[in-house]
C-alpha cells in the first residue's frame, strides 16, 4: 500500500495472533524513510498549537523538522531539551487527547503522528554511543529524591544537571516505579527504562533500592542525619482500590498491582525459571477500562488465559485507556463488556473463583464528571463464568509516607497538598509532584512535574 | 545487600543469621519484619526480625526451610549477601504494659519472641514464654529466651523436654491457675493451626490474645493488597495494617485458604531448584 500525504504513516506492528502469547513489543517503530515522510506531513504552522496540547511543551515543529532534515542528533537536542523521557512518552502518552488532539492537520486530515516521530528519534538515540561522561556535582546542598518513577527521575536528572549531588530512594528492589512494575514489557520494554536510568548514573545520581522512607529512613533522618538540604516526593499512586463486592477474598480475585507486578517486576511469566508464580485459569475478567486494565487484560492472554475480558459499567465512549491499546486489545482477541456492573464474586466450596456476578447498565443523565451516569437495568443479572478477577478500578496515593511524617498535609483522598507554583509541600524544603500529588495520572504529568520540582528545589537552595 | 556475619544451624530445618543492616537495626521494632530475595528472578518472602542491635547494626533472623526460597536462604553462609534486604515493615507490637504477658511461639514463632519478650520484661511486665516442638532437639533457642522473661515453659509431643502435649495445653493450664498463671494477655507467633488453637484457648476466658498473621507478600508497603485479610469483618493489609491482629477477630478459614493458593506452584518451583542446586553440586 503506497503512503499517503492525507493519513498518518502506519506504524509496522506484530502480527496480532502471534504477540498475545509473548512480550515482545508490539509497536516496531518507524524504520528511517518512514519517519521523514511523516515529518513532511507537518505544516510548520504559524501557530503551532500541538505545543499547547503537550504538558511539557516540547517544540514539537522544531524537532519534527530537524527529522525531515535528517538531522537526528539536532531532533534529539531538541526533543531532551523539554523531555527529558522521549522514549517513553513517544510510547505511553495518550497523544490523541494531547499533542496530536491539538494538531491543526487534524481537522482535514489525520493529526501528524507525533508520539511515533518522538519515539523515534529518543530511540535513534539510545542506538548512539555513549559521549563523554557528563561533569560530576558541582554544588555542597545534597538533594534526596523519595520514589524512582517518572516523577523522581526526572526531578534527579534535571537538579544533576543543574549541579547538585542526588539520591534516590526507591522502596521496591529495581528503580522506575510504575514504569517498571506496572508497563507491560509489550508496551515499554524494560531496555528504554534502563537505558534512562543508567543516563541518569552517568549524571552521577546515586540510586539507593530498598529503602522506605517512613520505615527504614524518616523524614526528619534525611535531614538531620544525612545532611540533605531538600527533599523531593515522588512516591505516585500505588495504593490499590477493592469495590467492597462479596467474594472479594476469594482465590484467583487479584488487584491488577498485584498481578501486573508479579509479572513485571517478579517475571511470573517465566516460572518457574523465576520464583514467583501467578495464578491465570482459562477465563479471566479485569474490572475497569483504564490504561492499567487494558494493560492487565492483554498480559492476561500472555500468561495463558484463553478467554480474557473487560467488565466495565460505563460506555466505550468513557473509557480512560489510550485508544491505541484498546485497538491492539481489539486485535488481540479481547472480549469487551461494555455497560456491566459487577455485584459479586461467585466461588465454589473450597474458594475458588468460578464466576462473576453483574448487572446491566444504561446511561443516564452526566455525573459531576460530566460523564453520562450508568444506571442498573432492575432484574437484568447474569453470571460470567470466570476463574480470575482482577480488580482495576484506580489506585490512591499510599498513605505510608503521610502518617509517618509529622506535618506533612494532604487532601481528603490523600493526595499531598502543594503550591501550584513551587511545588513546595506543607513542610520546608519538602517538595512533591507525580501522582502523590495528583492522584493516578500520566507519565508526561508526572515527568513535568519532577522537572518544575526540580527548578523550584534549586531556586530553594540556591535562590537564584 | 546484606553481609551474612554469622549462622547457627537450630534444627536440621532451622537457620539462624545475623545480618549486616545498619539502616534496618536502626529502625526496627519488635514484631516487625523485613522482606528479602535471595537471587535473581527470585520471590521476595516475608521474615519476622527475632532481634536486632543497634548498636553493631545487626539483624537477627531465623529461618525455617519451607520451599524455594528458604531453602535457598538456608543455603546461604557466613560473608555470602543477602541480595536484596528491606524494611523494617509492619506495625510494631502494643500491648498494655503492666501484666502478665505469655508469649507462645511455634517453629520459626520462637525466634520471633526474642526482642519482644525482652521489651516487655524490660518495661517491668510479667513474662512468660511458651515454646512447642515434637522433641527435645527441635525446641529453639531455649537458653536464650530463658533469659528474657520471668518463666520458659517447654512443650514437646513426646515429653523429652517439659510439659507433654501442646503449647495450648499449657496454656489452658496456666489459664486454670497452674505455674505462672493465668495470663493477661497472650501473643502468639508460629504455624497457622497453632495460632488458631491458642485463639480458641483463650476465647472463652476473653483473654486478649494477638497472633502474627503471616499472609502471602509482595511488596510489604500496601501496593499490591495480596496480603489481605479479613478482621472484624474489615480487609486489612497484613503488611502494613499488621502483621498484629485481635486473634478473636481474625477470619482464619480465609487466612490458611489464602496461604494454601499456590501449593501446585510451590511444589514445581522447589523441585526447579531442587535441580538448579544439584546441577550447581557438579560443576
Ligand atoms: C498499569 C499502568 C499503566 C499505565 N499506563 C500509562 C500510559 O500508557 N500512559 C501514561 O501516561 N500513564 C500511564 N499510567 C500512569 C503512569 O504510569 C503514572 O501516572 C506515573 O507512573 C506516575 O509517576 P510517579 O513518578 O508519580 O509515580 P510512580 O510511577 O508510581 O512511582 C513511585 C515510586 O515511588 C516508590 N515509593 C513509594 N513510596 C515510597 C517510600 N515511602 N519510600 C521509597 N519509595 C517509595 C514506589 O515504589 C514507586 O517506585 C499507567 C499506570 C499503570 C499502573
Ligand atoms: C510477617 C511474616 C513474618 C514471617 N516470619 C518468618 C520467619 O521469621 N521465619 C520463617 O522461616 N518464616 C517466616 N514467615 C513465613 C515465610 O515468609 C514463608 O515461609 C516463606 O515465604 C516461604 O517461602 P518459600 O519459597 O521457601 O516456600 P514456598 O514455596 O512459598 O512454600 C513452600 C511450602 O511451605 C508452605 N508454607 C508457606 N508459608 C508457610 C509458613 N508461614 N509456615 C509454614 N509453611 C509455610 C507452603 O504452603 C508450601 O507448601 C513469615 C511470614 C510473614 C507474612
Ligand atoms: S510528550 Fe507526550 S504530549 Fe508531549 S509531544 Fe510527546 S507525545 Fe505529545
Ligand atoms: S499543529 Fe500539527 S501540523 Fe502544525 S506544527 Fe504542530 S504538528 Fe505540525
Ligand atoms: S504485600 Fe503487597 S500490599 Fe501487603
Amino acid at each position: 500500500m503506497p503512503l499517503k500525504r492525507a493519513d498518518k504513516t502506519p506504524m509496522s506492528e506484530r502480527d496480532a495472533e502471534l504477540r498475545s502469547h509473548d512480550f515482545v513489543e508490539v509497536n516496531e517503530g518507524y524504520n528511517f524513510a518512514r519517519a521523514r515522510f511523516e515529518a513532511e506531513r507537518c505544516l510548520r504552522c504559524q501557530d503551532p498549537v500541538c505545543i499547547d496540547g503537550c504538558p511539557v511543551r516540547i517544540p514539537i515543529p522544531d524537532f519534527v523538522h530537524l527529522i525531515a532534515a535528517g538531522d537526528m542528533a539536532g531532533a534529539a537536542k531538541v526533543l531532551r531539551s523539554a523531555n527529558p523521557l522521549p522514549a517513553i512518552c513517544g510510547r505511553v502518552c495518550p497523544q490523541e487527547s494531547q499533542c496530536e488532539e491539538q494538531c491543526s492537520l487534524g481537522t482535514r486530515f489525520v493529526p501528524v503522528a507525533i508520539g511515533y516521530l518522538e519515539r523515534f528519534v529518543a530511540d535513534w538515540e539510545m542506538g548512539q554511543p555513549a559521549g563523554e561522561a557528563p561533569a560530576q556535582p558541582t554544588r555542597a546542598e545534597k538533594v534526596a529524591i523519595i520514589g524512582s518513577g517518572p516523577a523522581g527521575l526526572v526531578c534527579a536528572g534535571e537538579l544533576a544537571r543543574l549541579g547538585h549531588p542526588v539520591t534516590i530512594y526507591e522502596g521496591l528492589h529495581a528503580a522506575g516505579g510504575v514504569l517498571r512494575y506496572g508497563i507491560p514489557e509489550f508496551r515499554l520494554p524494560k531496555k528504554v527504562l534502563d537505558w534512562e536510568i543508567e543516563q541518569l548514573k552517568r549524571l552521577g545520581v546515586e540510586i539507593v533500592c530498598n529503602v522506605i522512607v517512613g520505615k527504614t529512613l524518616s523524614m526528619d533522618d534525611l535531614f538531620e542525619k544525612m545532611g540533605y538540604s531538600a527533599v523531593f516526593v515522588g512516591t505516585g499512586a500505588g495504593l490499590p482500590q477493592f469495590m467492597g463486592i462479596p467474594g472479594e477474598n476469594l482465590n484467583g480475585v487479584y488487584s491488577a498491582n498485584e498481578f501486573l507486578t508479579r509479572v513485571n517486576l517478579m517475571h511470573a511469566n517465566d516460572f518457574p525459571n523465576a520464583d514467583t508464580p501467578v495464578m491465570v485459569g482459562k477465563r479471566v475478567a479485569v474490572i475497569g477500562a483504564g490504561n492499567t486494565a487494558m494493560d492487565t487484560v492483554r498480559t492476561a492472554l500472555r500468561v495463558g488465559a484463553e478467554k480474557a475480558m473487560i467488565v466495565y459499567r460505563r460506555s466505550v465512549a468513557e473509557m480512560t485507556a489510550r485508544v491505541e491499546e484498546h485497538h491492539h486489545a481489539i486485535e488481540e482477541g479481547v472480549e469487551f463488556h461494555w455497560l456491566t456492573n459487577p455485584v459479586e464474586i461467585l466461588g465454589n466450596k473450597d474458594g475458588w473463583v468460578t464466576g462473576l456476578k453483574c448487572i446491566s447498565m444504561e446511561l443516564g443523565e452526566p455525573d459531576d464528571s460530566g460523564r453520562a451516569r450508568p444506571v442498573p437495568i432492575e432484574g437484568s443479572e447474569f453470571v460470567l463464568p470466570v476463574d480470575n478477577v482482577v480488580l482495576s478500578i484506580g489506585n490512591r496515593p499510599n498513605p505510608l509516607l503521610l502518617q509517618t511524617t509529622k506535618g506533612l498535609k494532604s487532601n481528603k483522598w490523600g493526595c499531598l497538598v502543594v503550591e501550584d507554583e513551587s511545588a513546595q509541600t506543607s513542610l520546608r524544603h519538602v517538595f512533591a509532584g507525580g501522582d502523590a500529588v495528583t492522584g493516578a495520572a500520566t507519565v508526561i504529568l508526572a515527568a513535568g512535574a519532577g522537572k518544575s520540582a526540580a527548578a523550584a528545589i534549586h531556586a530553594d537552595l540556591c535562590g537564584e | 545487600m546484606a553481609r551474612i556475619l554469622e549462622k547457627r544451624s537450630l534444627t536440621p530445618v532451622t537457620k539462624l543469621f545475623r545480618v549486616e543492616s545498619p539502616l534496618v537495626a536502626a529502625a526496627a521494632r519488635p514484631g516487625q519484619f523485613i522482606i528479602v530475595r535471595v537471587r535473581e528472578g527470585g520471590e521476595r518472602i516475608p521474615l519476622t526480625i527475632a532481634d536486632y542491635d543497634r548498636d553493631n547494626g545487626t539483624l537477627t533472623i531465623v529461618v525455617q526451610e519451607v520451599g524455594t526460597t528458604t531453602g535457598y536462604l538456608g543455603a546461604l553462609e557466613v560473608g555470602d549477601d543477602i541480595l536484596d534486604l528491606v524494611g523494617p515493615l509492619g506495625m510494631a507490637l502494643e500491648i498494655p504494659a503492666g501484666g502478665h504477658i505469655v508469649g507462645i511461639g511455634g517453629g520459626f514463632g520462637a525466634a520471633a519472641l526474642l526482642c519482644l519478650m525482652r521489651e516487655l520484661s524490660a518495661r517491668g511486665d510479667r513474662t512468660t514464654i511458651i515454646i512447642g516442638a515434637r522433641e527435645k532437639g527441635l525446641l529453639i533457642l531455649v537458653e536464650e529466651l530463658a533469659d528474657i522473661c520471668d518463666d520458659l515453659e517447654l512443650c514437646t509431643d513426646d515429653g523429652s523436654a517439659g510439659f507433654k502435649g501442646l503449647v495450648t495445653e499449657r496454656l489452658a493450664q496456666l489459664i486454670g491457675g497452674d505455674g505462672p498463671g493465668r495470663p493477661d494477655s497472650v501473643v502468639a507467633i508460629g504455624p497457622m493451626p497453632m495460632m488458631r488453637a491458642v485463639t480458641d484457648t483463650t476465647r472463652d476466658f476473653g483473654i486478649p490474645t494477638l497472633v502474627s498473621l503471616d499472609p502471602l507478600m509482595i511488596d510489604g508497603t500496601g501496593m499490591c493488597g495480596g496480603c489481605r485479610v479479613t478482621v472484624n469483618n474489615e480487609v486489612k493489609f497484613a503488611c502494613v495494617d499488621g502483621p498484629f491482629f485481635d486473634a478473636h477477630q481474625v477470619d482464619f478459614e480465609e487466612a490458611v485458604r489464602r496461604n494454601k493458593m499456590y501449593v501446585q506452584q510451590e511444589q514445581a518451583s522447589k523441585e526447579r531448584a531442587e535441580c538448579r542446586s544439584l546441577a550447581m553440586g557438579q560443576d
